[in-house]
């Protein structure tokens, strides 16, 4: 088994067969997006081996996380991955939820789901604008990047952040939505199939796309476990797993959706895949605007939560509470706990202890890139 | 919502398929077991940990196919130090099961499971260059993030959040 994914070994040193060359790209490439150095070993334009060369952005976050409080790392958590900070967002305050015993009120869960759909679409826009563009189709990139900046203005109006949001909290949600937020969502997702539409006319059956990626980067079943991929990746491959339906969190088991799949392992799979997940987000977000219920949208929890700012300034309690909980960190008593959200597999492992500085909190998280 | 008590007492929690499968396999490989938050998380012993995920992965009973992540924890200045986290998914089951192993500082290394599973080498690498652990039989166990001549392992407890300067 380990010769078969002899690729993850280096290729410098096992040049044996004269029809192929080596060949550096990047790390400053610009179809790297996002930095990495890959050494290719090429037979005409077929790769035959490949050995990455990553951590060009490595900034220790986990090192990071050690001398911070809980509810500091949650704009760390943006950084992961600037294209999907709701998603990671989620899976940290969730671990820390757990933690602490949390139940988050319905109205957070809701809300949550529709932004970490959103999200997704924000995401999959950027992913299939880029794919598109690097193989020549510059206005399928045009067209995503127009439909992305409409849901960075929905996330600037939430957070007042395009893109490092950092809007959920331990605990529940930052602020209420603004006025006018669900009216601008439903706008935006009315119209947003028939923008699928234009990029699928443009695509699928485009024959220099299908030539592109048809038949391309094909992935068995068998190896796509083996290797631990996840998404629409593994997706692509026939593995039926999807987290929001296998191992639902935030109130996602609430949602009617189907998941796609594929059993051709190929590029063209995984594309479709990808977007027939929007056209299910779509779905997703379309029921969230239509039941999304009323209440609070923090958990009803003193030791953890911030009282409103209004109370703060009008209630002495409140205001006690605030200038006792700011300074201090939350009340985890030592446990380690594990959640995941959907999308490029963000998951936390959040180890906490009882001992001094240093040692008090111990994050891990994977945030893996799935090849497009 | 009020936490329940973590259970660490192995007669309660010898149900549990993983724990069942391994205790009648081999019961001095298991030396705890805790349950806390609905998670289940398995101590074994260091020289029983690749045959017990080779188990776990291949019976039936547990079908632990899916390798979703290694990782570690310093307990600096404690002994033994370090504690290797393995994150087994079962897709069939849709359960999670944590696998530990605790490492003494002075050897600090287990067996590799890449050839369980192939993905557990960028894990391993990632881990032996943040915390300074080796994989023994790992393909290609050098430096993953940080430079190939960089000093010190960062995510190590005993080393700066600055960095050496």
């Amino acid at each position: 088994m380990a010769s078969k994914f002899s690729n993850l070994e280096p290729v410098v040193e096992v040049i044996g067969d004269d029809r192929t060359m080596v060949l550096n790209m990047g790390p400053q490439h610009p179809s790297t997006h996002g930095v990495l150095r890959l050494l290719l070993e090429l037979d005409g334009e077929t790769i035959v081996r490949i050995r990455p060369d990553i951590g060009f952005l490595h900034t220790g976050i986990e090192k990071t996380c050690e001398a911070k409080f809980y509810q500091q790392v949650v704009p760390l958590t943006d950084r992961i991955d600037y294209l999907c900070p709701m998603t990671n967002n989620l899976a940290y305050v969730l671990a820390v939820e757990k933690l602490l015993g949390l139940e988050m009120p319905k109205r957070a869960q809701w809300i949550r789901v529709l932004l970490n759909e959103l999200t997704r679409l924000n995401s999959h826009l950027v992913w299939l604008g880029t794919h598109a563009m690097d193989v020549g189709a510059m206005t399928v990139f045009l067209y995503c990047f127009r439909e992305r900046e409409d849901i960075l203005r929905l996330f600037e109006m939430v957070s007042g952040q395009r893109m490092m949001t950092s809007y959920f909290r331990v605990g529940g949600l930052a602020l209420e939505v603004p006025l006018g937020f669900f009216e601008r969502v439903k706008r935006f997702i009315d119209a947003f199939p028939g923008h699928i539409d234009e990029y699928e006319d443009l695509l699928t059956q485009n024959p220099i796309w299908t030539g592109r990626t048809k038949g391309v980067g094909k992935i068995t079943y068998e190896d796509a476990i083996a290797l631990g991929l996840s998404g629409g990746v593994a997706r692509g491959s026939g593995v039926d797993w999807d987290l929001r339906r296998d191992m639902p969190y935030s109130s996602y088991d609430q949602f009617d959706f189907k998941v796609p799949l594929a059993t051709e392992g190929d590029v063209f799979a995984r594309y479709v895949i990808r977007v027939q997940e929007m056209r299910e987000s779509t779905k997703i977000i379309q029921q969230a605007l239509a039941g999304m219920p009323e209440g609070p949208i923090k958990a009803d929890a003193p030791k953890v939560v911030l009282p409103d700012r209004e109370k703060m300034k009008t209630q002495m309690e409140a205001s006690s509470i605030t200038s006792r909980l700011l300074p201090r960190d939350l009340p985890c008593r030592p446990a380690r706990s594990t959640r995941a959200s959907s999308r490029r597999g963000a998951k936390w492992d959040t180890t906490s202890s009882a001992t001094a500085p240093p040692s008090r909190i111990a994050c891990t998280c994977a945030a893996r890139l799935s090849p497009t | 919502m009020a936490l329940a008590a973590a259970i660490t007492d192995l007669e309660q929690l010898k149900d549990r398929p993983a724990l069942a499968r391994l205790l009648s396999w081999k019961a001095e490989a298991v030396t705890g077991a805790k349950f806390d938050r609905g998670e289940l998380t398995i101590r074994v012993r260091r020289e029983c940990l690749r045959e017990a995920c080779a188990l776990l992965r291949d019976d039936a009973a547990t079908g632990f196919n899916f390798l979703s992540d290694i990782t570690c924890v310093d307990w600096y200045p404690e002994e033994p130090r370090f504690e290797v986290v393995y994150s087994l998914l079962s897709m069939a089951r849709k359960e999670r099961i944590r696998i530990k192993v605790k490492l003494d500082s002075a050897d600090p290394g287990v067996d590799s499971l890449t050839d369980l599973w192939p993905g557990a080498n960028p894990f391993e690498r990632e881990v032996f260059d943040l915390f300074g652990v080796r994989f023994h039989g790992h393909p290609y166990l050098r430096r993953i993030m940080m430079p190939e001549d960089w000093e010190g392992h960062p995510l190590r407890k005993d080393y700066p959040v600055e960095g050496y300067r």
